[in-house]
């Protein structure tokens, strides 16, 4: 028996893989014929051996419940999704200019500050921000960068074309799973993986390496990198071991770190200390350092921040890069972009209103049941309201709040985000919505990956793709849709 | 190299060798069972006896008997010494320290780990129980030997060695210990001669080592020939005077090492001075036990040099 193709039809939106006639989308033909000729057996014997292979390589996320924390199974679909390779190369280009430009932008904020006394973005929100750290301000790290690692999350709308969703400046987690997703679907599907061109992906921890290696205080030849993890209880540890040794990096905790009466950073080792150049850290700003932030963290190391702001280390990401990811910053990149680079933005952002402009302020009440409004202000915690699904009472209530306090909102447009074709049980393939984060790297030079982590909502018409949500994974080709000779 | 680290991989090391000591303990012991004549009294309960583990055990269990004595040192979660709590501790060191191991090793613990999960229940029951215990003492051979084949030849590496063989040695003045008390249970009737020899014969099994004790000593087996080749060959690899041997090289490749290695040489060089191998009674067992105590300071040693907290 063979899966009826013929009955996938995808929902309204853009759905990756398959046009809305119903033929493969050029870049697919080969992954679809291939898909086609398999029977559900077949199909789902290669999800089985996906889920051996997980287990087996110990692919997990760790999950809190009932008091215990449990190593998951990496939740993983065996069909790819494929993107075109001159739409990615787009796409990447205009990647790279937005961390550019957020750089640009963050490292202007702690010196500076031309930005605000040009009055492009207003000085109360960094002012007000929570994720604004006076304890940076005056430091100028390597190349500008303070940013040195970006996830930013792509969504694709019905008209098939990319928008930045978020950009992720801090400590974004998942590029692991990019990798391993990779290492699955070679082992199996290594008969259509063998015909096509895919393009690899295996190159990222080299890059990481490379980027890390490059912030090094010390001009040396191998400096010492540390991968700084809360702990084997954190739900990314899986990743932070994974990239520590892949780029044979010291995977470190706190209490293996110390900052000296010298300002600089020892870890503790079996010949005594010994000196840190880089850390590139997986803990949260306020957790770094107790002397600095938070005093009962027992994740950090006191004196951290001291050591950077001397610079006899490295920090990556830098603390403060937060800064320039909360969501009504987000409004302002687009501009952003045009103010330090005097370019338009390559890709997009979804369609959003400033609710401190007057004028858009008024489209978004005018537009209420179309739009989702979300608090700029991370402390505000009114949640979010979803316009289309909301009663009008509630869009009322919201209405009331943005004109008694407009600085504290932005509206974006109702997104449909686009599906794939998704193995949901044995022989039946539907429709799932997905996004996919990209990661980005900026040091002396910048890089992107090739695709990204494609997360995927599992449950039919969610669109939550968090994993410890019930979200999925899929691996992610970049084809270039030339017919193979 | 982290001292956290190294204190992990040593871990490591020591637990491969505890799981797979432990598996092939109880499938000889089960073996010795069915050789010993019907009147000698050698209960089960030696094997908890052999680990100290007497008052863990007697806590929790009201019976003495096979299956009391096989679930409390295979499957038994509870016991910090078991199989199975060996095996968790193997698979949680090496995913703390993977950037130092091979990536293939996680993999193979998690096999392990998954296999003894589903099979553990029925794995303990007789029925089943050799070939369980058969398949988890190869995938520790299958471990040690991927660790041999690609591990780099650093400061991890020489944990690793160091808390093999310290866990090596100190099995294999166990299990003499056993013997001793073994053969001492035996009553001295016309069968004592064959049954001192079974015993002595599975000490050597549950070693792994009864072919290089034919091909090295080349005599029938005799109790004062077996604990001299156990305690002082120096090729075998589960020597007493071997594994010190192996743990004085690894240590004499490792940074502040001088209280360590003095302490090495010093039971090399006394530890088998003046032993009467020709009684094998309370005054050997004096010596074992002198043996365990070394090798217990050994430990501290390493733990206050090379893993103790240097924050200021």
């Amino acid at each position: 028996m063979t899966i009826d193709w013929n009955a996938y039809t995808s929902s309204a939106g853009f759905d990756e893989l398959i046009d809305a006639s119903g033929a493969p989308r050029p870049a697919a033909r080969a992954l679809l014929a291939y898909l086609q000729s398999l029977t559900a057996d077949e199909l789902d014997l290669r999800r089985r051996a996906a889920e051996g292979a997980i287990r087996e390589m110990g692919v997990t996320f760790t999950v809190y419940s009932e008091g215990e924390n449990i190593d998951r199974a990496w939740p993983f679909d065996i069909i790819p999704r494929v993107i075109d390779a001159e739409h990615w190369r787009r796409t990447a280009a205009g990647l790279k200019q937005r961390l550019s430009a957020l750089n640009l932008f963050i490292d202007d904020l702690y010196n500076d500050q031309r930005i605000l006394k040009d009055g492009v973005v207003p000085r109360s929100l960094i002012e007000e921000s929570a994720n604004f750290r006076p304890e940076c301000r005056g430091v100028s790290p390597r190349f500008g960068a303070w940013s040195h690692v970006c996830g930013t999350d792509l969504v694709r709308d019905d008209d098939g074309e990319f928008y930045v969703l978020e950009d992720n400046l801090r400590v974004p987690s998942g590029v692991s799973y990019m990798l391993e997703n990779r290492a699955i679907s070679k082992r199996v599907l290594a008969d259509i993986f063998q015909s096509q061109h895919v393009e690899p992906v295996d190159n990222y921890p080299a890059q990481l390496f490379d980027t890390l290696a490059s912030l090094s205080p010390r001009p040396l030849d191998k400096p010492v990198i540390a991968v700084l993890t809360p702990g084997i209880y954190n739900s990314a540890y899986f990743e932070h071991a994974y990239l520590a040794q892949q780029m044979g990096a010291e995977l470190v905790e706190g209490t293996d770190l110390l900052v000296d009466d010298d300002d600089c950073v020892y870890m503790k080792t079996i010949d005594g200390p010994a000196r840190v150049d880089v850390i590139y850290r997986r803990i949260d700003d306020l957790f770094l350092d107790p002397e600095a932030f938070r005093p009962d963290s027992m994740l950090g190391v006191p004196g951290l921040m001291r050591a950077w702001r001397a610079g006899n280390v490295a920090l990556a990401n830098a603390p403060g890069a937060g800064v320039a990811d909360d969501k009504v910053i987000y409004a302002y990149v687009p501009a952003i972009i045009r103010y330090y680079l005097d370019q338009d933005p390559l890709v997009p952002n979804v369609e959003t209103f400033i609710c401190l402009d007057e004028k858009q302020r008024e489209h978004a009440l005018a537009n209420l049941d179309k739009l989702v409004v979300k608090p700029a202000n991370e402390s505000g915690g009114y949640g979010m309201l979803i316009g289309p699904h909301a009663s009008e009472a509630e869009r009322e209530t919201f209405a009331e709040r943005i004109r008694a306090n407009p600085r504290n909102y932005i509206a974006q447009k109702t997104l449909n985000l686009s599906t794939a074709p998704t193995l949901v049980d044995t022989g039946v393939v539907e429709p799932r919505h997905l996004d996919l984060r990209p990661f980005v790297l900026q040091s002396e030079h910048q890089f992107v990956t090739t695709g990204g982590l494609t997360r995927v909502a599992m449950r039919k018409g969610s669109l939550v793709v968090n994993s410890s949500q019930g979200g999925g994974s899929k691996d992610t080709w970049i084809l270039s849709c030339e017919e193979p000779r | 190299m982290l001292s956290r680290v190294a204190e992990r991989v040593y871990w490591t090391g020591r637990y491969i060798e505890r799981v797979e000591n432990t598996a092939r303990l109880v499938q000889v012991y089960a073996a010795l069972l069915l050789d010993m004549p019907d009147d000698v009294r050698l209960g089960w309960y030696n094997l908890v006896a052999l680990n100290g583990a007497e008052a863990d055990f007697d806590a929790r269990y009201t019976e003495r008997d096979e299956a009391s004595v096989v679930r409390f040192l295979i499957g038994d979660r509870d016991n910090p010494m078991s199989m199975v709590s060996s095996l968790a501790a193997v698979r949680e060191n090496i995913r703390t320290t993977r950037d130092v191991v091979p990536a293939a090793s996680w993999e193979l613990a998690n096999q392990l780990s998954l296999y003894v999960a589903t099979h553990l229940e029925a794995g303990i029951q007789r029925r089943e129980r050799q070939g369980f215990l058969d398949w988890i003492i190869g995938r520790c051979q299958h471990l040690n030997g991927l660790l041999i084949g690609t591990m780099c030849r650093d400061a991890a590496w020489e944990f690793m060695v160091l808390g093999r063989n310290l866990e090596r040695a100190d099995m294999t003045t166990r299990i003499l210990d056993a013997g001793a008390v073994a053969v001492a249970s035996l009553a001295e009737d016309e069968m004592a001669g064959s049954s001192r020899q079974i015993v002595w014969g599975s000490v050597l099994r549950s070693l792994d080592a009864a072919q290089s004790y034919r091909r090295t000593v080349r005599r029938a087996v005799k109790g004062h020939l077996v604990a001299r080749f156990l305690l002082e060959d120096p090729h075998f690899p589960r020597t007493l005077n071997h594994c010190l041997n192996r743990m004085l090289h690894a240590a004499s490749n490792l940074p502040r090492r001088g209280a360590i290695v003095d302490l090495l040489e010093a039971i090399l060089n006394e530890g088998f001075d003046g032993i009467d191998y020709k009684q094998l009674g309370s005054e050997f067992r004096d010596v074992l036990n002198d043996l365990q105590i070394g090798l217990g300071r050994a430990h501290q040693q390493i733990q206050a040099v090379w893993f103790a907290d240097q924050s200021a």
